[in-house]
């Protein structure tokens, strides 16, 4: 048994800001008033606001304490399938708080938001390079939004068509909102099962396209980390029945700078700035998620699009068969810079560079592996592996028991019960970051923990065991929510 | 998880490919899911029901069960009217897991032709599919 990475250590608890709370205590000092005060409008008054009084001490020990109970991708490896968890390099932070950026106001007119838009316009033209397609909206706030933005186009584009369709493909190895976002769109999603080889049949999809179907959602690499090889061939189906190919690219990391999405079908695909172009997530936001398009759609990209004319930037809305705003002001201006600056670090070698490094770390781990932890598909793979609890489950011990053994060697689990398509799925997605010594380390952790399933079931039932909270109760937290504060 | 060996299948229900069973009980039939589609699921935190009323083809989908980890659809083992939800489930879930073919059933459904339910599988057709 090799020395864990996970150790005790003290560790401070901390009360609800409610509790920590007294009247009178205050966080900071208003200054001198210089105006006449001025009675509020009863109307606008309430007696049942609950915000506790804090002084600046209480705020910064509650939230530095808090963040000691912590794992990010800064503390340790983090490979979480299909998230892309990869580090974010400081320099984009340091981009991103230039008082020139940081302090842009949304409503500054064009001539004094030059520098913003220039870096909206070169960002949208960078994306369009890497990914191979026409032209790319900044707006769609998230993943999920560049989705339903790309599912509005194929809407609009059918519309304009005068014959709109009422159908979406989505296979079994789609992304979970893919699904969703069709939906949300007014169309009925028509699921289709993966082949034997975790991949689309060509036969499978030419069974169900017809004429009523507005085209196809592809996550491509597929949430097997599987590589759809006979893209090009479903775009070919789906295209001679005047469907439009819709690319989930959230698993973009496997292929910056390697695949031409426009050459293999596709129409339609988004982004995910704070997965494969290193923007921080995780936190809950913001996201980025912009979406980019074929000639044929680009009339439908929503309002404003930023225009370079007579060498200046302006906001165009003038363009009639556009979808409208997603987004307020400029969209996630924040996250954009970040991306901008990682994009001109990393330069175009560098991003291919990253997107080979991905592949071969999750192929190595895969490789390193499959002797242990079944692998449902054993061919190689992308930037991510899917092994399962099969060879573990006749001892008793699930995915989920192995994923909170993980914390105590200290390492955050992978992502687990993903795809559906893998009973007891365990998706792992080391991405570029980790070094192979990292790398090595995980996998000994888990082989390990392979060992402790069959010598010692129980352990992996009580894990983890270093953590400051052990195993949660989540079945509990879901029946019946107790949301304080 | 549960070896196939310990899992409860009752011989007076029918069973479907899906992992529903379903009992006669003298012209309205109970429906719910198996042991082995608990066991599977994992620890179940929400039934989602249909309305009482409302009439299903076999096949059609006619709520949801969420579980700590996937949500998945159920499915109408026969033809039928809803004539009653397992309303308890709405605070106790959690009967699903414990007694998936008692306090854990369903919705009670008046069939539209009788003859279906004959068509289901029974334990030792069922127990046969698990053993794949």
């Amino acid at each position: 048994m090799t020395e864990k990475m996970g150790t005790t250590g003290l560790i401070l608890k901390e009360k609800l800001l409610w509790e920590r709370g007294k009247t009178g205590r205050e966080g900071f000092s208003f200054p001198r008033q210089d105006v006449d005060q001025t009675p509020m409008d009863p109307e606008f008054a309430r007696d049942d606001l609950d915000i506790p009084d804090l002084s600046e001490v209480d705020v910064i020990r509650h939230f530095t304490r808090l963040s000691t109970w912590n794992f990010g991708v800064d503390t340790g490896m983090y490979p979480l399938g299909s998230c892309t968890m990869k580090y974010n390099p400081k320099t984009n932070e340091r981009q991103a708080s230039l008082p020139g950026f940081a302090g842009a106001h949304p409503l500054l007119p064009e001539s004094l938001s030059q520098g913003a838009l220039e870096l909206m316009y070169n960002l949208e033209r960078y994306l369009a390079e890497i990914t191979g397609m026409d032209a790319v909206s900044l707006q769609p706030a998230a993943g999920a939004h560049g989705e339903l933005a790309g599912m509005l186009l194929i809407y609009a584009y059918h519309k304009s068509k005068g014959n709109q369709r009422h159908k979406i493909i989505i296979p079994d190895t789609a992304h979970g909102t893919n699904p969703a976002s069709a939906a949300l769109c007014g169309y009925t999603p028509v699921p289709v099962k993966s082949n034997e080889r975790g991949v689309l049949s060509t036969e499978d999809i030419a069974a169900v396209m017809d004429d009523d179907t507005a085209g196809i959602m592809v996550t491509n690499p597929n949430t097997l980390g599987l590589f759809e090889e006979n893209m090009k061939e479903v775009a070919d189906i789906v295209h001679a029945k005047g469907g439009l190919v819709y690319g989930d690219g959230a698993n973009m990391n496997a292929v910056m700078g390697i695949i031409d999405m426009k050459e293999i079908g596709i129409d339609v695909l988004h982004l995910n700035l704070h997965k494969t172009f290193s923007t921080p997530h995780g936190g809950g936001g913001p996201g980025s998620g912009p979406v980019c398009v074929n000639k044929i759609l680009e009339p439908f990209l929503p309002v404003p699009r930023v225009e370079k004319k007579d060498g200046k930037f302006r906001l165009q809305y003038n363009r009639p068969d556009a979808i409208g705003r997603l987004m307020t002001f400029h969209g996630h201006f924040g996250i954009m810079v970040r991306a901008y600056s990682y994009i001109l670090s990393m330069g175009p070698d560098g991003l291919k560079k990253a997107s080979q490094l991905a592949v071969l770390n999750a192929n190595y781990i895969k490789e390193k592996l499959k002797d242990i932890y079944h692998l449902p598909f054993d061919r190689p793979c992308m930037h991510e592996c899917v092994f399962s609890d099969k060879h573990q489950s006749g001892n008793k011990v699930s995915t989920l028991d192995i994923a909170k053994r993980l914390l105590d060697y200290g390492f955050h689990p992978p992502t687990v019960y993903f795809p559906l398509v893998v009973s007891g799925a365990i998706m792992i997605e080391p991405t570029e970051t980790e070094c192979k010594d990292d790398i090595d380390q995980f996998i000994q952790a888990m082989r390990d923990i392979a060992g402790e399933a069959k010598e010692n079931p129980e352990l992996l039932h009580k894990s983890p065991e270093k953590t400051k909270v052990s195993r949660l109760d989540e079945a509990a937290a879901a029946r019946k929510p107790c949301l304080a504060g | 998880m549960k070896e196939i060996s310990e899992m409860k299948l009752p011989d007076n229900v029918k069973y479907t490919d899906d992992h529903e069973w379903a009992k006669d009980e003298g012209g309205n039939v109970k429906i719910g899911i198996t042991d082995y589609a608990q066991d599977q699921l994992g620890d179940i935190v929400f039934v989602e029901m249909p309305e009482v009323g409302a009439t299903y083809e076999k096949g059609d989908e006619f709520g949801t069960v969420e579980s700590v980890k996937a949500v998945s659809e159920l499915f109408m083992p026969i033809c039928g009217e809803i004539v009653a939800i397992n309303e308890g489930l709405e605070d106790a879930p959690e009967q699903v897991n414990s007694d998936p073919y008692d306090g854990g059933w369903m919705i009670s459904v008046k069939p539209s032709d009788t003859g279906e339910l004959d068509a289901l599988m029974d334990k030792a057709a069922y127990l046969d599919m698990l053993k794949g």
